[in-house]
């Protein structure tokens, strides 16, 4: 979707300034989930508190990017697919927050399973944040470049994430059944795994800010995961 | 031809629930001379909405508001070919009379133009040699109905028989809108009536503008695209004398369909 140039040079300028603010804070928030699946992995509570740290640095741009995408507003009246960029910008960055927030509540229960036996389940976990990671980053990537295509493959990837989350609630459901010592590292693993699947549906929203952003036009209904809330066949 | 029919598909189609168009322009063409100004275009203006014309300058919205109460007339090498129908009936046929016609559909010009009368004078001239008025008492409730419904009564009430000129930029157009209502037209054409006038006048013409519609079909002409998105319903695309986009407004200014039209309204042209 290459476009020519605003007549007025500061409004690109101002427009490039937005989505670089909004790649650095997909970045942030991107690391912050590898970092935090480290941890978890390597039972390393000192990096799980600099993930905890790092959080504040998300929600400061945050702030920033609101601030920019209103005065863009006020300043430059943006039209069409500029106002809807600019809209798409302040919806995502409250949803990359949240990405963030949810790494951190990864890192957050590093130190309770510190201690703990390592679960199997563990083996699917990091392939799991690897998909979530890099979903996030494609839809940020996708809103830098205003591609719809890239947005919509992102909403693809969401099945698979979700499909991960429910093979491993029933793995960790069989641990706490063949032991009840098992049951406070599987329950805090089985947080892990559902912040990794809201991860996923957030990137997945963001993809569909930005499909809308690039074409005006909403993503149609997609096919969902199997649902752990169904009760088990049996 | 096949050109024509494509660009009829960028032209909305009415909804049915909609009432009939108030005017109906078909395949309308202008030419100066021999320059075309205005190449097929086909609208619809409702009576319901305010429909708005952008376009940069030149592309031929002014010519083509002039065409719908044949004020280009009055310019000798104009030409117009083509339908313009004001309820269904052909407005440059031979037998529709000019005058009666430029009653029925009213115009307001860029820069404010009342009579070198009094304020009274400018408001009853219209319905005077229309004839709507039996006595003095009846041109008197035309006077004050007209200055009410243009928001000028109150500022104006106790000095009607000032000169029209010694009113401020924004009363004046307000009295030119005033003079177009007096006559009962049942359109209203604007062409750029904010664009000589500071903000809090253009907001006493847009609220105006706001109270009017429904009342009458109006169209206006203006280069301020953020009054388009203001005032209007529907925006009508020009460029190059050509109808590129016709659509709902809020569509137009959210998610045009037409590449040129957004280049236009994002900021992005030429």
């Amino acid at each position: 979707m290459a476009t020519t140039g605003h007549t007025l040079k500061a409004f690109d300028d101002d427009l490039n300034q937005l989505r670089a603010s909004i790649a650095e804070m997909g970045g942030l928030a991107e690391a912050a989930i590898a970092a935090a699946m480290r941890s978890l992995a390597e039972r390393d509570s000192e990096g799980a508190r600099l993930v905890v740290d790092e959080d504040r640095r998300i929600d400061a741009l945050e702030a920033e990017i609101e601030r920019l995408a209103v005065q863009i507003i006020a300043l430059r009246a943006p039209m069409a697919d500029d106002l809807r960029e600019v809209v798409a910008a302040l919806k995502i960055v409250g949803v990359v927050e949240r990405i963030g927030d949810y790494a951190k509540n990864i890192a957050k229960r590093v130190p309770a399973i510190e201690d703990s036996p390592n679960l199997r389940p563990l083996s699917l976990l990091p392939e799991m944040g690897r998909i979530v990671a890099e979903m996030v980053r494609s839809a940020l990537d996708a809103f830098v470049a205003r591609d719809s295509a890239k947005a919509a493959l992102v909403c693809e990837r969401d099945k698979a994430v979700d499909d991960f989350y429910n093979s491993i609630f029933r793995t960790l459901l069989t641990f706490m059944m063949e032991s009840p010592n098992n049951i406070t590292p599987a329950t805090h693993l089985l947080f892990v795994a559902k912040n990794l699947e809201r991860i996923g549906d957030h990137a997945t929203n963001i993809a569909e800010m930005v499909y809308f952003a690039a074409t005006g036009g909403h993503l149609g209904e997609r096919e969902k995961g199997a649902d752990t809330t169904r009760p088990a066949e049996r | 031809m096949v050109e024509v029919e494509n660009r009829a598909d960028t032209q909305a189609e009415p909804a049915p629930a909609e009432s009939a168009p108030k005017m109906r322009a078909r395949g309308v063409n202008v030419w100066y001379g021999d320059k075309q100004a205005i190449n097929a275009v086909s609208i619809d203006v409702r009576p319901e909405h305010v429909t708005a014309f952008i376009g940069p300058s030149g592309c031929g919205k002014s010519t083509f508001l002039r065409t719908l109460n044949r004020m280009n007339d009055t310019i000798p090498s104009a030409r117009v070919t083509g339908a313009i129908e004001l309820d269904g009936e052909d407005i440059y046929s031979s037998g529709m009379d000019v005058v009666q016609l430029r009653a029925r559909v009213g115009m307001v010009f860029q820069k404010p133009n009342p009579f070198p009368k009094s304020i009274y004078e400018n408001v009853a001239y219209g319905p005077r040699i229309h004839g709507l008025a039996t006595g003095r008492q009846e041109l008197d409730s035309i006077v004050e109905r007209s200055l009410k419904r243009a928001g000028l009564w109150e500022e104006v009430k106790d000095r009607l028989t000032e000169s029209g000129t010694a009113l401020s930029g924004g009363q004046q157009q307000r009295l030119c809108i005033a003079r177009a209502i007096a006559v009962d037209p049942e359109v209203i054409l604007m062409d750029e009536p904010c664009s000589a006038l500071d903000p809090i006048a253009t907001a006493k013409i847009e609220e105006l503008i706001h109270e009017l519609r429904g009342r009458y079909a109006i169209v206006i002409v203006t280069h301020n695209m953020q009054q388009a998105a203001r005032v209007s319903q529907r925006t009508a695309f020009f460029h190059l004398g050509e109808l590129l986009e016709y659509d709902e407004t809020s569509r137009i200014f959210t998610n045009p369909k037409v590449e040129r039209t957004k280049d236009y309204i994002t900021g992005r042209y030429g």
